[in-house]
């Protein structure tokens, strides 16, 4: 195959795209951008929303206070004013109003005297006035309602005796690679995918639309020349965008998912070079396939039109693939999982954000998805030469 | 003359899809649209494929220019089989259709190295022909502006120019003047007899009487995919004029059933 006329198709097709300045800031630049703007806005909305009210004084007014409960009461935190005294219903009413930071405890008068009742008698009830749509208010509350759900009772679950004290026997790392594993695999299939979406479609189906297929399957171009030179392009730019995409999520995820301070290594995400080197492999032979199989949907659309909507089902199976790793512990351990054309890619991924990765897959990932590759290029060879295929209306 | 395509028993069928079925108002899954057409046309001359919409021109073109490949026969260009030889036979000929409509992103100027670099011209003739063909044309000055910039006539003359980049000996044009406003078509005609004049071979499809008239040397008339008559313009017309011949054949073939 002569390599120059591949070469001539690839650089016309990156010479569009990147000549191109709203294309290649649509495809490129914003992907990253919105991801990396959208996670951090929600990572720093939900610390916020967490940390929010901490600080602020509460002033806990008491009515009935208890005098086994005066002491738990008191050592809830210093920025806990307790108050005894009796309230109202104007108190009440009063807390309604968003900016005061008070919560109203009322107990049953005799309430350390009161006997355990028998089955099927009237409980005794703590009432807790609060706002929860203001956080200092609501955080007090939920203090409360732990602390009065436990009081009494003849037994604990899980109370840490001391702050080394660990119930979960899980690592920090463990839990961090599974979380990765099991939401970064989708991500970033969405996020290649969506780069081959906004190209791939118009590629083939643009050139037939124009009439300028005709022009080109006239030149003495062999037509694997011309198949390969479209997909390589197309997985080129694609390959961009999902770069880009990576970026924005890995700037981001630190906000997503954690608060200023946090260790990040501690949540497993420290992957080393074999890991890296095998996630570029299996992202470029995602790639090389998808464009494949969108740039034969787009050679068999009539129009640009007809190419979106054939692609857009294809699409939600590969989102449904990205999807199924949230429903399963760990990667696939058969070997012939990893022919399955876009689910091998997904598993790797699973392998290698879990720590659990091995070569064995990786090189069956990459291999099958290259062989896959050449068979599209004659696929889409046979459909150049088809003249039902490039010239029915 | 110098006969340079032999055009030898050329068919081509195709399969209808039910929606092709329901608008040619037929039960039949096959269309024949192409039977066994055979002709000739030698260097230097202008031949013109004369026929109504879907008498089987653009098929019998697209054959000839190795897009399609036929069911069976065969046409040798300047000794070249379009079956066995597909990839030389491009190297000889430029193929343009009406339909053709550039990418609105790139400009004359790289649309000719595009597709310069893609028939082989090397660099230094690709510079040559190009500053030849955009002067020619008046291109020169809108060289480096999208073509979504250029006007709808510039756009089709740029169309012709890029197909035929590789100075082909042979020129295969369907509808040639079709969309063109009367401008850029006068244009176009003005070229394909200097094309002529300069020992070029065209064949083009038209279904426009005056288009034949004016400058095709030798036509062939095709009606529903068969050949009815074939040879020199005056020899056709048999003393009548060409659209007066036509609608004579068009009746003797499907019964004065127009």
């Amino acid at each position: 195959m002569k390599k120059g006329n591949t070469w001539t198709i690839i650089s016309k097709e990156f010479a569009r795209f990147f000549g191109d300045r709203q294309l290649f800031f649509t495809t490129v630049i914003m992907p990253g951008l919105l991801i990396y703007l959208i996670y951090s806005l929600m990572g720093n909305g939900i610390q916020k929303m967490v940390t929010e009210g901490q600080d602020e004084v509460v002033t806990l007014t008491v009515e009935n206070m208890p005098q086994s409960m005066a002491p738990m009461l008191n050592a809830i935190d210093s920025s806990l004013v307790v108050v005894e005294q009796p309230f109202g219903d104007d108190d009440i009413a009063r807390l309604e109003e968003k900016d005061i930071n008070a919560v109203l405890l009322r107990f049953p008068e005799g309430f350390d005297q009161l006997a355990i009742p028998e089955p099927g008698q009237p409980v005794p009830n703590v009432e807790i006035y609060y706002n929860s749509t203001n956080n200092a208010s609501s955080r007090v509350y939920y203090t409360l309602n732990a602390m009065l759900g436990n009081y009494n009772r003849p037994f604990t679950v899980n109370v840490p005796q001391s702050e080394e004290q660990r119930f979960d026997q899980a690592s920090e790392e463990s839990i961090g690679a599974m979380i990765w594993s099991k939401l970064l695999p989708m991500l970033i299939i969405m996020m290649l995918f969506s780069g081959v979406m906004a190209i791939a479609p118009s590629s083939i189906a643009g050139e037939k639309e124009r009439g300028t297929i005709a022009t080109l399957l006239v030149t003495p171009m062999r037509r694997n020349e011309l198949a390969l030179g479209k997909i390589i392009s197309l997985s080129g730019i694609a390959l961009l965008s999902g770069i880009s995409s990576f970026i924005g999520i890995a700037l981001s995820l630190p906000k997503m998912v954690s608060g200023e301070g946090v260790d990040y290594a501690d949540l497993g995400f420290h992957y080393t070079t074999s890991d890296y080197f095998a996630l570029l492999l299996v992202i470029f032979a995602s790639v090389l396939i998808m464009a494949s199989a969108v740039s034969i949907l787009s050679a068999l659309a009539k129009d640009v039109k007809n190419a979106g909507t054939m692609v857009t089902p294809f699409m939600l199976v590969v989102m449904l693939a990205g999807l199924l790793p949230m429903f399963q512990n760990g990667a696939a351990e058969s070997l012939l999982v990893y022919l399955i054309p876009f689910y091998n890619s997904i598993e790797v991924m699973v392998a290698v954000f879990a720590h659990e990765m091995q070569w064995m897959p990786v090189i069956v990932t990459v291999a099958s998805n290259v062989v896959y590759t050449g068979i599209a290029v004659w696929v889409l060879t046979r459909m150049f030469n088809s003249e039902k295929v490039m010239f029915s209306r | 003359m110098e006969e340079i395509l032999t055009v030898e028993g050329l068919s081509k069928t195709f399969t209808l899809s039910r929606k092709q079925q329901k608008i040619e108002r037929t039960a039949a899954r096959r269309k024949t649209a192409v039977d066994n057409l055979s002709f000739s046309a030698y260097r230097g001359e202008i031949f013109g494929l004369l026929g109504p919409n879907g008498a089987g021109k653009t098929t019998t073109l697209r054959m000839l220019a190795t897009l399609i490949r036929p069911d069976s026969g065969d046409a040798l260009l300047d000794g070249c089989s379009v079956v066995n030889s597909p990839a030389e036979v491009r190297g000889k000929i430029g193929f343009l259709t009406s339909e053709l409509k550039l990418e609105d992103f790139f400009t004359p100027n790289y649309l000719f190295d595009f597709f310069s670099r893609l028939h082989g011209v090397d660099p230094d003739t690709c510079a040559q022909r190009k500053a030849a063909m955009f002067s020619r044309f008046g291109i020169d000055r809108f060289a480096e502006v999208k073509v979504a910039n250029l006007s709808t006539g510039m756009k089709q003359k740029l169309s012709l120019v890029i197909s035929l980049v590789h100075n082909p000996e042979v020129i295969i044009f369907d509808e040639p003047t079709n969309g063109l406003d009367v401008l850029t078509a006068r244009t176009v005609t003005d070229y394909l007899q200097e094309l002529r004049a300069e020992g070029k071979t065209i064949i083009l499809s038209t279904h426009i009487f005056s288009l034949v008239e004016r400058l095709c040397d030798r036509v062939g008339v095709i009606i529903d995919g068969r050949l009815v008559a074939c040879g020199p313009l005056a020899e056709v017309c048999d003393g009548l004029s060409i659209e007066d011949r036509f609608f004579e054949m068009y009746k003797e073939v499907k019964g004065g059933d127009e």
